[in-house]
């Protein structure tokens, strides 16, 4: 494990973490080739707050499973940490996502039969973390949401919001380099809302990359930069401290 | 670590397996009927084969048994108040055997003669058989007692007798038989010694219907054997035997020996013995009145038939084996569309491809051991019954414990590697939207 390139991966000389040149992605809809995202050009530093704003259908998502190693550009360079992720393999790519990126999603995504626990253990699991390690991380962060008094409790057994909570804690289980969320409060109501953004408020302050993808004006105030996509192009970007 | 992951996956698997433990217990019903039936199969054919085998291997598989037959044109002789008819082995066959067999070791003349029994008042049917010292070689009957005929008694044609244990237990009840005499016919032999006796030797179904037949006609005939020096037996009774035939009244027969078992050195040996002792009976014998019998052979034939009994109950067996197989690998199909989301969420964590076949994998060997396990329980048991109940003689073999486990193994890993791989392959992105 210890020979992927995952384990190397660093920031480059002028602190980018995530470099896009040019990046497309297009879908082959049986003739037609539709076109997701256009010739994309994004850098993105150690410690920025990130927020992807833009209409239903113009490619957040997909933007976001790019990042996050999921899938595969279909033209373009992608460079995380300074490695080029079209010639990974996909043992590499298994490896960066469970390494380098943590992953909060709209849907909560917790594995209904592990508890809160298990459930933050799980990749650190992949990572070959040793048991007792594991299981000491996992509670700190189960601490750190505020759940450390519910860490043997199943999904089922949570709110919505103390979900979204484990799922965080689950995302920071290997120290990643860069957190993505998609529409991390898009399933909650405005206070459970409001816990989150504060967490993600803390974990930019302590310097996590942090890229958010959301529909509310609001949340994205409390972000440094949003872009704006529109029709697979970056329509516009700005910051906002 | 390695150890860790291993276990860590296997709780994971058994946790899913006993979240769904209906559906997991009915799943291993297929492989615990299939693996059960595999032994209890296996077990059967088994101690069929060795029953067979023991029978023929009572016989002596280095023997070759050539026996006096009455020919066939002799039977239907009628429409004569009385005639003699001469036929069987012979004296000089016994030592033209002697002379023309390289590489024989053992032959042994035998003279039998139905007779009468008497010791004080008690009064018992038995077969006397005329026989040499070296009888004991080519038999699988043991001295008990005493000792056996000797060469001694063989010379001067000495009125001793060896008998068996049913004749003793017959005839002498609670008395010491050594140095007592029988009486038989008109003259008196004393016993020096006592062997177990003659256990039944069924060959083949042909042999099998024959010796019914055989055992019909002298039913309750005899009570035992009582063995006596060839000599002596050529001496007392002579060779004419006189029979009762129904209709056509008495018929006389001479018959010098009733049996010459030769025995050989070694397996090799066998066959070829057998095929001179046919030449040279054909070339002195008009009629056929001799029969020859090679147990190897009937071992082989039976070897040969229990290969085919094993190979159609372990078929059927194994198809059992294959339905639940694919049984297996329907649930864990459905498994695997279910936890689509799982899978997803799995691959978007960091889990590699081959660590999502290692957990359905696992969960596949997990429910096939332990239906392995329960089968070779029930595997076990099955075979006990069959002999306590249906009075079939069964052996479990390690072997077949061995092979229905590592059927079981391999039916798990054949049935639950497409799942798993199908898991595995899944796209990530898809997986993660699925519902
Ligand atoms: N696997 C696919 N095959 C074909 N088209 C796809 C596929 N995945 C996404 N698309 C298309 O790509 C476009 C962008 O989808 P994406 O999910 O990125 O939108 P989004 O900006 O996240 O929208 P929303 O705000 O509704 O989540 C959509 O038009 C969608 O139909
Ligand atoms: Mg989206």
């Amino acid at each position: 494990m210890d020979k992927l390139p995952a384990r190397n991966l660093d920031f480059t000389a002028d602190g980018s973490i995530l470099v896009f040149e040019k990046l497309c992605k297009s879908y082959q809809l049986g003739a037609v080739e539709l076109k997701v995202l256009r010739e994309i050009d994004l850098v993105v530093k150690k410690g920025d707050y990130l927020a992807v704003m833009g209409p239903s259908g113009s490619g957040k998502s997909t933007l976001l499973n790019l990042i996050g190693c999921l899938d595969r550009p279909s033209n373009g360079k992608y460079y995380l940490g300074g490695h080029d992720v079209s010639t990974l393999d996909d043992n590499e790519l298994s490896a960066i996502r469970g390494r380098h990126i943590g992953f909060v999603f709209q849907s909560f995504n917790l594995i209904s039969q592990l508890n809160v626990l298990e459930n933050i253990e799980v990749p650190m699991f992949y990572q070959g973390m040793s048991e007792h390690q594991s299981k000491v991380r996992a509670r700190e962060l189960a601490e750190m949401v505020g759940l450390g008094d519910r860490v043997h409790h199943r999904p089922s057994e949570l709110s919505g919001g103390q979900q979204q909570r484990v799922a965080i804690a689950r995302s920071l289980a290997n120290d990643p380099l860069i957190i993505l969320a998609d529409e991390p409060t898009g399933n909650l109501d405005s206070q459970s809302g409001r816990d989150i953004l504060n967490i993600l408020d803390m974990l930019y302050q302590q310097g996590k990359t942090l890229i958010v993808i959301t529909h509310d004006e609001d949340i994205a105030k409390h972000s440094q930069r949003e872009i704006r996509l529109f029709d697979g192009r970056i329509d516009k970007q700005w910051y906002n401290r | 670590m390695f150890l860790y992951r291993t276990k860590r996956t296997l709780k994971l698997g058994i946790k899913s397996l006993w979240l769904h433990r209906l559906r997991s217990t009915l799943t291993a019903l297929g492989i615990i009927f299939g693996v059960a039936s595999v032994i209890a199969m296996l077990a059967i054919g088994e101690g069929a084969s060795r029953d067979a085998m023991a029978q023929i291997a009572r016989l002596g598989s280095l023997n070759i048994i050539v026996k006096t037959v009455q020919p066939p044109e002799d039977q239907h002789a009628t429409g004569q108040q009385q005639s003699l008819q001469e036929y069987g082995l012979t004296y000089d066959d016994a030592e033209r055997f002697r002379n023309s067999i390289p590489g024989v070791q053992v032959i042994v003349p035998v003279r039998r003669v139905a007779h009468q029994a008497w010791y004080r008042n008690r009064k018992i049917p038995v077969e006397v058989i005329g026989t040499v010292p070296w009888h004991l070689e080519t038999s699988p009957i043991r001295l008990v007692m005493g000792r056996f005929l000797s060469n001694y008694d063989m010379d001067y044609k000495q009125d001793i007798c060896v008998i068996d244990e049913r004749v003793m237990n017959e005839l002498f009840k609670f008395d010491d038989p050594r140095g007592q005499f029988i009486k038989i016919g008109s003259d008196y032999y004393s016993v020096v010694g006592i062997v177990s006796p003659q256990p039944i030797a069924v060959s083949s179904e042909q042999q099998k219907a024959k010796d019914a037949e055989a055992s019909k006609k002298q039913a309750g005939a005899n009570a035992g054997n009582v063995y006596i020096p060839l000599t002596t037996v050529k001496n007392r009774f002579g060779e004419m035997s006189v029979k009762i035939s129904g209709q056509s009244g008495a018929n006389v027969e001479k018959v010098e020996l009733q049996e010459i078992i030769v025995k050989v050195a070694n397996a090799d040996l066998v066959l070829p013995t057998r095929d001179i002792l046919q030449t040279v009976l054909e070339r002195f014998h008009k009629k056929t009145d001799y029969e020859l019998t090679v147990p190897l052979e009937l071992l082989e034939q039976a070897k040969r038939t229990q290969r085919i009994f094993s190979i159609v109950l372990g078929s059927i067996a194994a198809i059992s084996l294959l339905v639940g197989g694919i049984g297996i690998m329907n649930i864990m199909l459905a498994t695997v569309s279910e936890r689509t989301r799982e899978i997803g969420i799995r691959r978007a964590l960091g889990a590699r491809k081959k660590d999502i076949i290692f957990q359905f994998l696992s969960e596949t060997l997990l429910l096939t051991f332990a239906g392995g396990i329960l089968g070779i329980f029930f595997g076990c048991t099955i075979p006990f019954f069959v002999t306590h109940f249906g009075n079939m003689p069964t052996v479990i073999t390690a072997m077949s414990l061995l092979l229905s486990f590592g059927i079981s193994g391999a039916v798990g890993i054949a049935f639950g590697m497409y799942p798993a791989y199908r898991a595995a392959n899944m796209d990530p992105i898809e997986s993660l939207r699925h519902e």
